[in-house]
């Protein structure tokens, strides 16, 4: 299966690979017609609207509005609705460096999305800790603290990079199974299982 | 300086002295106090405006470097002050003397625990309260075990601890509430959209009236001042780009000055020029984004996009040079990285052609709204003594009639020979301060008009060794950023790495004076007086 997004020929991707595994992986034991096929209906308006959380650090920040601006125009791709609730959001860019201080934050932010949720880390820092990795209070990395769909390079990324993320995700969403099957949810639960909260018990 | 000297001197004679570019002079800490309140307050003296306080471990002492400015004689000073004790150190706080001094010593005391007695509010600044060692001690233990990263809230307290002398010399360790008792207290921030980034503001309210503001910072504080001592000179520079990420030339200028100075490399003429056009082209890219933001936070969603249209043109001609849109870690030490794009010429002055078009519909669009105006006219009046006081230098503090620029008082570079206006006004609103930047592009570009046809030539960048090592001292240098006064504190022990290197943010104060802005006003000029001011909140945390 072809998976794609609107005007973006498929042999233009990057890592196809991945997601032919990830559809090999969901479709192991079979789709339901009627299931599958509502699936396919659904996933096909999720990833056609994701609605970014407004959330930035730092400089990846800036970029991020100027893909909001018009020059960039994420509107063309139905991302512009930037929710500065995380509830309804569907997706959080971690735009910027994340530090001690404020991991406990992004964390409770990423629990308050509303399932199903994506995390995207946008730029060096998010990714690894970047220029910082000396330092005694950043975070390398905040797959150390919320569960991460799509790793964006960059110091910061341009935004024609962002824009290539984003299409990342939404190709991820469009392959999911939203009813039953393999989901994401319970890859989740696992996730916070093994990254407790201390002093909270569920 | 001679004159200085005597005065003091003669008051102090304990007193020592050292030349250099800046006068220092040594005090012990008993008479600091003393010393302190006869700078700001004789009439010769007048050093009224306190740039920064650099907080030192050196090898003998715990200490403190204070730099200070007379606004009116134009003036510089520095004092160094040593606590006695290193298990324990203490030095005399100046709070009550500069207001800006409370925030200045709450930053040294989280980096060296250093304890300033007299301080109302000692608690740490950027780390939080379980925090582990005082980061920029040289004996640091920075094993990242010793201060895990968590998931669970940090802990919070609604004391703040103050240290006071009483009569007997003896000193007492008091605790006292942040608000008062019965105070009912918002929590604005961090994760807010008009708040610029994570900055958050434990905002006490009476209805809708502000009658006090916590600002609780630390949200993205990457302790560059710490990475940037094990690191060698032209390393530090790359995060200039990361502060104040719109000021990335100006910083990086700043920086590079302060190191060829020490190293007394003299860089080429070309090289100075495509210093100070850059300086000016990021300028007008920063106020024009400060423009749009701003409205935004006040509804107006479209003057960003209209505003955001020059700032592209400005990042592509930035691009085509300097291979980046925004980190471009272009200035180098003795000089620039790369030369000028070909097309630079022709693109900076089309850039020039739409810059008094664009300043006319912005003026069409939204100076003049009847909205805009009632929200932004009288809003957050910041007089001029309090703009000093508090060290809110840049646009905000030329708002209130304060002539800070540093291209003006202290002319660095080529800018002595450029002619331009300092933007200064009276009024001291926020609708002062959002004019103050429109009128600063139309000096920019004045600015770039001069030198866009006289680009000498000559090398880009002159020969300096691979492997740089400073002799030992210290140095101190301001450049006017893009929002005020940013300094660069640098002292050597002539090895290839600085021993201190402190970074004097202008988003910092201007952040501090926001809970003097704000008291008595609503909760909705929050927004408007936080988003005049212009802060960035990396370029506070460092």
């Amino acid at each position: 299966m072809e998976v794609t997004t609107k005007s973006m020929p498929y042999d233009a991707w990057k890592d196809n690979e991945y997601i032919e595994g990830l559809v090999k992986q969901l479709q192991e034991s079979g789709t339901n017609v009627i299931v599958g096929s509502l699936d396919k209906l659904i996933n096909w308006g999720r990833s056609n609207s994701l609605w970014p959380l407004t959330f930035a650090t730092s400089c990846c920040g800036i970029e991020f509005v100027s893909l909001g601006a018009a020059r960039y125009d994420m509107a063309r791709f139905g991302w512009e609705v930037a929710r500065s609730s995380p509830r309804q959001a569907d997706f959080i860019m971690v735009a910027g460096t994340i530090v001690h201080r404020m991991a406990p934050v992004l964390r409770r932010l990423y629990d308050q999305l509303a399932e199903p949720k994506y995390v995207i880390a946008c730029g060096a820092c998010a990714v690894s800790g970047g220029p910082f990795k000396k330092s005694y209070h950043v975070v390398m990395g905040c797959d150390q603290i919320i569960p991460v769909d799509v790793y964006l390079p960059g110091c910061p990324p341009r935004p024609e990079a962002m824009i290539y993320s984003i299409m990342q995700l939404s190709r991820k969403v469009k392959v999911e199974k939203f009813f039953g099957g393999v989901n994401r949810q319970e890859k989740q639960e696992e996730f916070l299982k093994s990254h407790p909260i201390e002093g909270v018990q569920d | 300086m001679a004159l200085i000297q005597e005065k003091i001197a003669a008051q102090f004679p304990e007193a020592t002295f050292e030349e250099g570019d800046i006068l220092l002079v040594n005090i012990p800490d008993a008479k600091w106090h003393s010393l302190a309140k006869t700078l700001r307050d004789d009439a010769d003296l007048k050093f009224d405006f306190l740039v920064t306080i650099v907080g030192m471990d050196w090898p003998e002492a715990y200490g403190c470097m204070y730099y200070l400015t007379s606004t009116e004689h134009n003036t510089h000073i520095s004092v160094k002050v040593t606590a006695e004790s290193r298990e324990n150190p203490m030095l005399h706080s100046i709070a009550d003397l500069w207001s800006i001094a409370g925030i200045f010593e709450r930053e040294v005391y989280d980096f060296f625990g250093i304890v300033f007695i007299g301080n109302p509010d000692m608690r740490r600044l950027f780390l939080s309260i379980d925090w582990k060692g005082y980061p920029l001690r040289k004996d640091y233990d920075e094993s990242p075990e010793l201060n895990p990263v968590t998931t669970e809230s940090e802990r919070q307290s609604d004391f703040t601890n103050t240290w006071v002398e009483e009569a007997d010399g003896k000193i007492v360790k008091k605790e006292e509430r942040v608000f008062a008792e019965n105070d009912f207290v918002v929590n604005i921030g961090p994760q807010h959209p008009a708040t610029h980034g994570v900055l958050r503001f434990r905002t006490a309210v009476d209805g809708e009236t502000i009658k006090k503001i916590d600002v609780y910072m630390g949200y993205i504080h990457r302790g560059v001042e710490k990475i940037c001592e094990k690191l060698t000179y032209p390393q530090t520079l790359h995060f200039m780009d990361r502060l104040d990420y719109f000021s990335a030339h100006p910083y990086h200028h700043g920086l590079c000055m302060t190191i060829e100075q020490a190293a007394g490399i003299e860089i080429s003429r070309r090289a100075q020029v495509i210093r100070v056009l850059m300086d000016e082209l990021s300028r007008i890219a920063s106020h024009c984004l400060f423009l749009g933001t701003f409205c935004m936070d006040l509804g107006a969603t479209t003057m960003l996009f209209y505003t955001l249209r020059v700032r592209e043109q400005i990042l592509d001609i930035m691009e085509k040079t300097c291979g980046a849109r925004m980190t471009f870690n272009y200035d180098c030490i003795g000089g620039v990285m790369q030369d000028l794009a070909p097309d630079f010429v022709e693109d900076v002055k089309a850039l020039l052609a739409v810059i008094p078009k664009n300043i006319k519909e912005y003026n069409q669009v939204f100076t003049g709204n009847v909205i805009a105006r009632n929200r932004m006219e009288g809003v957050g009046v910041l007089s001029r003594e309090d703009a000093i006081s508090w060290s809110v230098t840049g646009p905000s503090g030329r708002g209130s009639g304060w002539a800070c620029d540093v291209r003006k008082t202290d002319p660095y570079s080529i800018y002595s020979e450029l002619e331009f206006d300092e933007v200064v006004r009276t009024e001291g609103d926020s609708m002062a301060r959002f004019k103050v930047r429109l009128d600063e592009i139309v000096q920019s570009a004045r600015i770039i008009e001069q030198l866009i046809d006289n680009i000498p030539e000559g090398e880009y960048c002159v020969k300096v060794p691979k492997v740089l090592k400073l002799p030992k001292g210290h140095w101190f240098r301001t450049v006017e950023g893009c929002r005020g006064t940013f300094g660069v504190y640098l002292e050597s022990d002539g090895t290839t790495s600085p021993y201190r290197l402190k970074l004097v943010p202008p988003s910092l104060t201007a952040a501090a004076a926001v809970d003097h802005l704000t008291r008595g006003s609503k909760i909705a000029d929050l927004i408007t007086i936080g988003g005049s001011l212009d802060y960035i909140v990396p370029d506070m945390d460092r």
